[in-house]
């Protein structure tokens, strides 16, 4: 039996060594999914343009403009002459933040205690808007305690604000558990699923079927190849986002790999399931694509926040297996966390590999109808 | 009991009847064959037999064992040969045979004894891969694969669809050694041709058998005079011949078109019917009935 199988992943291993197409999602892809969201897709920002219209036009306006641009995050491009000189700034897409201040700014400011800035940012992007106006808010506040010693402000609440866990707000430290949990899916469930609809297609399962093969040897002979690479494609993901990104691992390393093996199960799961109902490759792609790619990017956390989600879709989200892997991963990577956090997690994903083997079991004919 | 007994078997995909009651029995070591149109339901009866698909009524065994009950056992006894192309493309010949002896538990060098003959004509390309062979050799390599367990029962659905005269003629050589080793074979051929080379055939169309018997006893029965006809004007000819009310069946058949009459003509009959129409350069005899002409007649 032994024997059936090493020949069963040999035979594997011809398949993906002779097609170059499996080879480039195999490692290719990981690769180019941690530089793609490593270098481009990042909340971080530096040289926003910025547009200023200074109706003061005094010290303190001054002070306050040098303050806000000194940083570096934010790059003066015009000062406006007049409001419709701004909005101008905007249409033409050159300004992606405004900055009004009122005339009397700095007499306002000492004299009555009390005055008034306007933040303009360009929505049409608002992901980023929301960032530039948090940040250009933090800068004021600033501004305004250090001019505030000079000037004697009666009350005051000192706002000091701490982000645990990822304190540099670190892109890295969300898309590499995220695209993790993309690429076990996508090489585990998507090349399962191929693999064996590709057999189908070939009749070359008819062959397998019509011996005396158990047909659980066949199944197994298939996805071992595959789980075994997919497995070695997270470590270089996991290994990229440690040397390169300097995305910590605090918790155990034994027990992120070890749960991620049982997140891997969930995938070969779904890829067996969906290649007992594809009769063709193509099929199998299309169910894959809509079925577990588009899901795990776009409903699991990884870029768009839960949280923020109407509630149908957040309820959708419960049944998305990788939302459940990216809350492990983050809490063992990044929190350092143990299993006493995060069994209920693996309990959900323990069940559904069950519940999806089971579907797939009675799905697949040893003999058709 | 027979080698495969198949009875009062049925199968239909949607509104399609695609085997229709179909029964009959091969004995041990026969090389029987279905011979019949694409779509008459013959993959559809492999299928069943070789206990990969389920049919809807009756039964049929393969060397005594029930093609649903036992289909364990059937899987070790049988080599099977789709009709599509079905081994991987991708491996080389010394692969897939290898591939498909360890699947069997068994090894090449065991049952070498089993495909000798056949092997050694794919022997020089054992490293090529066998997408890359051409269609003869393809067929050869997948009877190889099919044999190397030592069956007992070979299906072999239209092994010689898609291969040239030559390596046609090669296989029917083939398959008549395998024979001799007492190999029951059940095949399968939309080339009427090949009919006269099986033992017995059954005639299958539209999931019908229409007859079941010796290739020699089939042709005999015909019944009726039957001619090869023709003339310079071959399409007047087919035409005319076709309006004709002691014409049963006009069919081109090559060069000649092969005329059934009724009884009541005889040859010169037809022969002054042809002068009268003012044809040139007549042939006209009569000529003993094809497996084709038979066929055509039952359909």
């Amino acid at each position: 039996m032994l024997k059936i199988f090493a020949a069963f992943v040999k035979k594997e291993v011809f398949h993906i060594l002779r097609d170059t197409r499996t080879l480039i999602i195999l490692f290719g892809m990981p690769i180019a999914l941690v530089l793609i969201f490593g270098y481009t897709i990042t909340n971080e920002f530096k040289g926003a343009s910025m547009a200023v219209y200074d109706e003061a036009k005094d010290e303190l306006s001054q002070d306050l403009i040098a303050h806000i641009t000194a940083s570096g995050h934010f790059e003066l491009i015009t000062l406006s002459e007049n409001i419709e000189a701004l909005d101008a700034a905007f249409k033409a897409g050159d300004a992606k933040i405004g900055l009004v201040i009122p005339a009397g700014f700095e007499q306002d400011f000492y004299k009555e205690k009390q005055t008034a800035l306007q933040l303009i940012t360009d929505a049409t992007e608002p992901n980023y808007a929301a960032t530039l106006t948090n940040y250009a808010s933090q800068m004021i506040r600033a501004f305004q305690q250090e001019k505030g010693e000079v000037a004697d402000m009666p009350y005051q609440i000192d706002l000091e604000m701490r982000m645990f866990y990822n304190p540099k707000l670190v892109g890295a430290y969300t898309f590499v558990p995220g695209v993790v949990a993309l690429i076990l899916m996508l090489i585990c469930a998507m090349m399962t699923s191929l693999t064996i609809a590709k057999e189908k297609e070939m009749g070359t399962m008819d062959l397998l079927l019509a011996s005396p093969l158990p047909p659980i040897l066949i199944i197994l002979g298939k996805v071992t190849p595959y789980s075994i690479l997919s497995f070695l494609s997270a470590l270089v993901v996991f290994a990229m986002g440690y040397f390169i990104f300097e995305v910590p691992i605090l918790g155990s390393l034994p027990l992120l790999l070890g749960l991620c093996l049982l997140y891997l199960f969930v995938a070969l799961a779904l890829g067996v399931l969906i290649s007992t109902k594809a009769q063709s490759q193509q099929t199998a792609m299309i169910i894959s694509m809509f079925a577990l790619m588009l899901p795990t990017m776009l409903l699991s956390g990884f870029i768009f926040p839960i949280e923020s989600m109407p509630e149908i879709l957040q309820f959708i989200t419960k049944i998305i297996p990788a939302k459940y892997f990216i809350i492990i991963e983050k809490a063992i990577m990044l929190k350092g966390a143990g299993l006493e956090s995060i069994w209920q997690q693996t309990l959900v994903l323990m069940l559904m590999v069950f519940v999806l083997l089971m579907a797939a079991w009675k799905n697949f004919k040893v003999i058709y109808k | 009991m027979a080698s495969i007994q198949v009875d009062q078997i049925s199968k239909s995909f949607g509104n399609v009847q695609a085997v229709n009651a179909v029964s009959f029995a091969v004995e041990k070591g026969e090389l029987f064959g279905l011979i019949g149109p694409d779509g008459a339901g013959k993959t559809t009866l492999f299928k069943m037999l070789t206990s990969l698909l389920i049919p809807d009524s009756g039964e049929a065994w393969v060397e005594g064992y029930h093609t649903v009950k036992d289909f364990k056992k059937i899987r070790r006894i049988i080599g099977y040969m789709p009709g599509k192309f079905s081994l991987y493309q991708d491996l080389t010949v010394a692969e897939n045979l290898d591939f498909f002896a360890t699947i069997f538990g068994t090894t090449i060098q065991e049952n070498y004894h089993l495909i000798e003959d056949i092997y050694v004509q794919i022997e020089p390309f054992r490293k090529r891969r066998a997408g890359k062979l051409s269609g003869g050799m393809k067929q050869k390599l997948a009877l190889c694969c099919a044999l190397i367990h030592e069956p007992k029962v070979l299906f072999l659905d239209e092994p010689t669809t898609g291969v040239d005269a030559v390596s046609r003629a090669e296989f029917w050589e083939m398959l008549g050694r395998l024979k001799e080793k007492g190999i029951t074979i059940l095949v399968s051929t939309p080339y009427m041709d090949e009919a006269t080379l099986c033992e017995r055939i059954a005639l299958i169309q539209g999931g019908n058998i229409l007859q079941i018997d010796t290739p020699d006893h089939i042709t005999s029965n015909y019944g009726k005079p039957l001619y090869a006809v023709r003339s310079d004007e071959f399409y007047r000819l087919l035409n005319e011949l076709r309006d004709q009310a002691f014409a049963l069946r006009v069919e081109p058949f090559g060069e000649y078109l092969h005329l059934t009459t009724n009884d009541a003509v005889s040859e010169q009959d037809v022969r002054d019917f042809l002068q009268a129409n003012a044809h040139q350069n007549i042939e006209l005899k009569p000529v003993p009935a094809s497996v084709e002409d038979v066929f055509l007649d039952l359909m």
